[in-house]
């Protein structure tokens, strides 16, 4: 059994369509470094749309205040991150294999739990450690393509958020917003760029929809 | 004689570095990713990576939150 792609309950419209991206999609699989409010709710969405596998990174537990953007649920609170998301995804797609790693990820292995997956998301929060993983994995798996994200806080503002490519890497960029140190992180904007790089990911495996 | 610096042209000055180019540009933010012509400098190297004739630049400005 295989969770059902785009079939809304109802008779698929396109069902050569639908079987191609459900053999692409069992078959493939992403790995996300951060398991917050970018990394949680992308692993979600990629759970939904029936990819085969996911290894997510965080050292984190789940907080109070991580409530108001991350999947995660009031009775978690204290559980360590990557086994409440794995647990939350496994009551959605309990056939996606995820592989969790409770570590935090130290400059000079960044990419090592990454080496064996087809898409690599960056969700990290702090911009230091976003440019140092980027940075590293551009430079150690240069063949990999790699999702980013830059200017996720504050709120309204959807139309500034543009995907901006060069070469494997793909940025989901807002380039004046601040930095969460001086705005608030807020659900709609953090889910929504969360959802884009998901989507992102799934055109990169899946190539072009036309 | 000239970059390709986000989609802008610059003026190429020889013997540049990566780092004086970005004061000149005036991307002044304190942490971004830059490849040239599709290849990554590391932060570590921006002030010594002299920037070719002709290049194509990108710089990421990278904003925190998550």
């Amino acid at each position: 059994m295989t969770i059902s792609i785009g079939k809304n309950g109802k008779r698929t419209m396109n069902v050569e369509k639908t079987e191609k991206i459900r053999m692409k999609l069992r078959h493939s699989s992403v790995g996300i470094a951060g398991a917050g409010g970018l990394g949680s709710n992308a692993a979600v969405a990629l759970a939904r749309a029936g990819l085969g596998r996911l290894v997510i990174v965080d050292f984190d537990s789940v907080e109070e205040s991580n409530l108001n953007r991350q999947y995660f649920f009031r009775d978690q609170i204290g559980k360590v991150k990557v086994e409440a998301l794995k647990e939350n995804i496994r009551r959605i797609n309990p056939w996606m294999k995820i592989d969790i790693f409770n570590q935090k990820l130290i400059k000079g292995e960044m990419d090592r739990p990454f080496h064996d997956v087809d898409v690599i998301i960056e969700a990290l929060d702090d911009a230091e450690t976003k440019t140092t993983f980027i940075e590293e994995i551009l430079l150690k798996l240069p063949d990999k393509p790699i999702v980013g994200a830059s200017g996720v806080a504050g709120y309204g503002h959807c139309d500034r958020i543009k995907t901006k490519q060069i070469g494997k890497l793909y940025m989901c960029y807002d380039e004046e917003a601040k930095d969460s140190d001086e705005d608030v992180l807020m659900a709609p904007r953090v889910c929504l760029i969360a959802n884009w790089e998901a989507n992102l990911a799934l055109e990169i495996i899946l190539g072009e929809d036309k | 004689m000239s970059l390709e610096v986000n989609g802008r042209t610059v003026d190429w000055v020889e013997n540049e570095t990566v780092k004086q180019l970005l004061k000149r540009v005036k991307y002044t933010f304190p942490l971004v990713v830059v490849k040239i012509n599709d290849k990554v400098v590391p932060r570590k190297d921006f002030s010594e990576s002299i920037v070719p004739d002709n290049s194509k630049i990108a710089v990421i400005h990278m904003i925190g939150g998550g």
